[in-house]
């Protein structure tokens, strides 16, 4: 079990309802987990709160089996790493330096990196093809090539969990499938563990073992893939019907309906 | 290209000090500091010795904690135009010193004034602090604006005690806020070395987590760093280097705004490195400033935060326009 949630409920400061109310998981680990579910469903605030940025209130919400609130953030960050959608970064930074932020985590704060922190790196801007931009600063990067620096700066941190916040949102289709080509790739290599963040119930559906729809932060369906992406259950949780298509092994494609009453063919 | 900024800026930083030993209203050559050195008993020696380098080690500590100050409020507060000062320090300082000054205490020790300074910078330090703790988190906004009220509030108490002084306390203030190295001795640079070197140290321990807070609050903490731990940590080091700096020199300008931009200005952005060369910047920077301020006009010495200024800002302007990309 690499990640549990119990019964989680959280309210933001002064919000009127709950941003979630009572959601349970569980992520075996090497499985990929998407998250689905329409705007201000409780998504980022359900991986805010794996991450320990949001806390307080009862709940138990684990991390290899430890709480995570017991976690000091050095440690939290060697298992666990985001890849955002976006994000501030200094636009002069040289991609090397970004990715090296990964290591932070794992150097002495006097120290200066070593040799195999170093090597990381570099296995970890390979790996996601960006070895030949070393130099280049991060301003100078196409969307495609910054979000695979981000994804590199998250693999040097070595964690055996990786949270996507929505990283492909802003990419086109090749880039996006890139993308998740390579999140695929590196979870069997390395065993990772993944939970997504997607708007793309498609790609969710080709690249997930499981997903979670949230709906107004509570679970309305959590399964195989094939067993979530029901009509009438994405009927009610995006308030737009929809068509579901079995492509054998390509999964099953949602395409929406033109209007209202085409969801029923 | 890092190992010649380094050079660069250790280069800079002897010559500085070279140029500060040899200028002033004594004239103290070559031979005169062999002289001092071999120990001869010559009135050069005593002013060698007893004046021109304490005041010469001053500038380069001073300079160097300014610019180092600098450098941590605009990682802090993600504001390129902070400064040491600008959150109450220098008018917290202020309103310690014009107080020592006014009751007439400053007479009585040479470290009189410096310490009601540092007294003052502390009580702003710590108000801007308490206010800026919300719901158990720093919020860096409120900082700022607590920061900027603060200073605002302090100036305007300075300005009231000032109605009551006489004319010829009215001076001396008026070149304390100038700025000056003239109080400097080897009793000042002790203390100063003692609790500044230690944080310029921690600070240097904090690049990496500098680093990463530029990059946002949540970012930084899915990075390894205790942000809050950080954030309360880097402000009190830095206002205290600050605090440091003017209750020996009094408020002096640019450094600590414009070091730290010159040094990104030639590539040095993370702070594993922004931070010590800025010190060796800072340092050199006052060091020849003060060496200015003692000969443009000699016997009259020019407040050294005017040179600052008159030096700083044209070379910073130059630099700006070089490396500005369209």
């Amino acid at each position: 079990m690499m990640c549990r949630l119990q019964a989680v409920s959280f309210r933001y400061p002064g919000g009127e309802n709950d941003a979630l109310s009572e959601v349970s998981l569980e992520v075996d680990r090497g499985t990929h987990l998407a998250l689905v579910g329409p705007n201000g469903a409780g998504k980022s605030t359900l991986l805010r709160i794996i991450t320990g940025v949001l806390t307080a209130q009862r709940w138990i919400v684990t991390v290899q089996g430890r709480e995570v609130s017991r976690w000091r953030r050095r440690d939290l960050a060697r298992t666990v790493a985001v890849v955002s959608q976006s994000g501030e970064v200094d636009s002069d930074i040289r991609v090397q330096d970004l990715v090296g932020m990964g290591r932070n985590p794992h150097v002495k704060a006097w120290a200066p990196l070593a040799a195999r922190d170093r090597r990381i790196v570099e296995e970890c801007l390979e790996a996601v093809d960006l070895a030949a931009l070393v130099d280049r600063r991060a301003g100078e990067l196409s969307g495609g090539e910054l979000q695979r620096a981000r994804l590199a700066r998250a693999l040097a941190q070595e964690p055996a969990l990786l949270l996507l916040d929505e990283p492909t949102a802003h990419l086109d289709l090749g880039h996006e499938t890139r993308f998740m080509e390579l999140v695929r790739q590196l979870t069997q290599k390395k065993s990772l563990t993944v939970v997504g963040i997607t708007h793309h119930l498609n790609t969710a559906s080709r690249y997930a073992d499981h997903m979670l729809l949230l709906s107004h932060g509570s679970v309305v369906a959590s399964g195989r893939p094939e067993a979530v992406l029901q009509p009438d259950t994405l009927d009610r949780a995006f308030g737009w019907p929809v068509h579901v298509a079995d492509l054998g092994p390509l999964g099953h494609q949602v395409i929406p309906a033109r209007r209202v009453g085409e969801g029923q063919p | 290209m890092r190992s010649a900024t380094w050079i660069g800026a250790l280069m800079a930083l002897a010559a500085s000090l070279a140029v500060g030993m040899l200028l002033g209203p004594a004239d103290l050559g070559l031979g005169e500091w062999a002289a001092a050195l071999r120990g001869e008993a010559a009135p050069a020696t005593t002013i060698a010795w007893r004046v021109r380098l304490p005041r010469v080690v001053t500038g380069a500590l001073t300079g160097g904690m300014l610019a180092v100050s600098g450098v941590v409020f605009q990682a802090l507060l993600r504001n390129p135009l902070a400064e040491p000062y600008l959150l109450g320090v220098s008018s917290g300082a202020a309103l310690g010193a014009v107080c020592a000054l006014a009751l007439g205490l400053s007479g009585s020790a040479y470290f009189v004034l410096p310490l009601a300074a540092l007294a003052g910078a502390v009580v702003a330090i710590s108000v801007v602090f308490a206010v800026a703790q919300v719901d158990r988190r720093m919020d860096t906004r409120v900082l700022l604006l607590a920061g900027v009220v603060v200073s605002a509030f302090l100036s305007a108490c300075v300005l009231l005690v000032l109605t009551f002084v006489r004319a010829e306390t009215l001076r001396s203030i008026f070149f304390w806020t100038m700025g000056s190295l003239s109080g400097a001795s080897w009793g000042m640079i002790r203390a100063m070395a003692l609790y500044g070197l230690p944080a310029v140290v921690l600070l240097y321990g904090l690049s990496r987590h500098l680093d990463a807070l530029a990059l946002g609050e949540e970012t930084a903490a899915h990075l390894g760093t205790e942000t809050e731990t950080v954030k309360r940590l880097a402000f009190l080091l830095a206002s205290l280097l600050a605090a440091a700096a003017v209750s020996v020199a009094g408020v002096i300008g640019f450094i600590g705004l414009v070091v730290p931009h010159a040094v990104r200005l030639v590539g040095v952005r993370d702070h594993r490195a922004l931070t010590p060369i800025s010190f060796l910047v800072g340092g050199s920077a006052l060091v020849l400033a003060d060496a200015a301020a003692r000969t443009a006009a000699a016997p009259m010495e020019i407040p050294v935060g005017v040179v600052t200024a008159f030096l700083g800002v044209p070379l910073f302007l130059v630099l700006l326009r070089r490396t500005v990309r369209p």
